[in-house]
């Protein structure tokens, strides 16, 4: 039995495509099976991020539509054993996912991949829903900032309330929080919110905590989730947060402000 | 303390304020998922039951809410028109109750909201 993966936040712009391909590539790099689904109906991202967007012939709705077989529309990534892309339709809105079509897709995928990890699009509406109602687990993609908060938990209330595990009165959807774009240095000037605060104030348990990086703009310039940048802070971190996902018992890093040489700040090059 | 000292410490408080705001904030909203959301009905029943007793003009009706920590208040300010306001008077003798405060026309209305529970 697979399991099932949403990376969900709410509000846009926080993470969530650059997090699910960092954390599908991490998957697949620990010899999981996994396939990252993009759910951003006609805003497509995903395959742009994973640098396999010249190579979409069909896509997810096609798939549930029955005008493409699954494997059809099921993209090998070139790089890592073990990581598929389903790539979303460019043209088509968010009523082309219904729930009927998504569980048939889910569970032909369940029967070959060890994680399903869906990349919600923003909002509470249709594409948000269908991303989330099926999940086994939820990654909150956060940032230490008000709006990402409060719809963080927005998003946990739904995930309590409307989807299947919750509608069949099943265990209920796992939990934990991934505050991104963190900058310490921001944190120590009382700038902005600290990982603390967030946790008390969403009350789950942390994933991980990715820095603010330059890396993430260059990997996805270049098509490569950034997780595969291993001099990078963000990079490592995403690596970190698998681990902790799959058990593991890893420290956080990046959470303090990095002791800069007088050289390294004339250079100004933070990875 | 020098001048340095006093620049840097400032900002430090605009974190704390995002806290303290999404904190409240956010027990509210918490709250108000566990039903419906009762203050626009309470306000409806409320000027129709003060419609009964005196003419209100729907422009003059002034509804503010503050949703605090401990408790939020719903005050609903209607302005009388001076005629019905003496009728109002009269009307609060012959019931021999006292006539209230000065703010005759001002209703308060509180209601708790401290639960944590999410659905
Ligand atoms: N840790 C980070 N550091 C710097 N930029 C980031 C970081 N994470 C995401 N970004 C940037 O934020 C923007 C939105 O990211 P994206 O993953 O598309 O968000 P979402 O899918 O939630 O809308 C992108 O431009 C991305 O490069
Ligand atoms: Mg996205």
């Amino acid at each position: 039995m697979s399991k099932i993966i949403v990376m969900t936040s709410g509000k846009g712009g926080v993470g969530k495509t650059t997090s699910s391909a960092a954390f599908a590539t991490g998957l697949a790099l620990r010899g999981f099976k996994t396939v990252v689904i993009d759910f951003d109906v006609g805003l497509r991202n995903l395959d742009l991020v994973m640098g396999c967007e010249r190579r979409v012939v069909f896509d997810f709705i096609n798939v549930i539509n029955g005008e493409a077989k699954l494997n059809q529309a099921l993209i090998k990534d070139k790089r890592i054993e073990n990581l598929y892309i389903l790539p979303t339709s460019q043209t088509r809105d968010k009523d082309a996912l219904t729930r009927e079509g998504v569980e048939k897709v889910l569970n032909e995928l369940s029967k070959e991949f060890d994680y399903i990890l869906c990349d919600s699009p923003a909002g509470i509406e249709r594409g948000a829903l269908m991303s989330l109602y099926f999940a086994d687990h939820a990654i909150i993609v956060t940032n230490p900032e008000v709006s990402s908060v409060r719809d963080s938990d927005r998003i946990l209330g739904v995930l309590n309330s409307r989807s299947r595990r919750a509608e069949q009165g099943l265990e209920p959807v796992t939990q934990q929080l991934l505050l991104t774009r963190y900058d310490p240095e921001r944190v120590e000037r009382g700038e902005m919110l600290k990982v603390d605060d967030v946790l008390e104030i969403l009350a789950i348990p942390l994933l991980g905590v990715i820095p603010e990086s330059q890396a993430v703009l260059r990997a996805s310039n270049v098509g490569m989730p950034v997780i595969l940048d291993e001099v990078s802070n963000a990079g490592l971190a995403y690596s970190d947060a698998v681990g902790r996902f799959l058990g593991e018992d890893i420290e956080h890093r990046f959470v303090t402000p990095q002791k800069k040489g007088l050289f390294s700040r004339l250079l100004r090059r933070s990875a | 303390m020098s001048i340095f000292n006093f620049f840097r410490a400032a900002p430090r408080a605009s974190a704390v304020q995002a806290k303290e705001r999404l904190q409240i904030v956010m027990a509210h909203e918490r709250a108000g998922r566990s039903g419906p959301d009762y203050l626009p009905m309470l306000q409806q029943e409320l000027l129709a039951v003060i419609a009964k007793y005196v003419n209100i003009d729907e422009n003059k009706v002034e509804v503010k809410l503050d949703r605090g920590g401990d408790c939020s208040t719903l005050e609903v300010n209607i302005e009388l028109p001076a005629r019905e306001q003496a009728k109002a008077a009269a009307a609060a003798k012959s019931a021999e109750k006292p006539a209230g405060n000065d703010d005759a026309a001002g209703k308060r209305a509180a209601g708790n909201a401290g639960a944590k529970k999410r659905i």
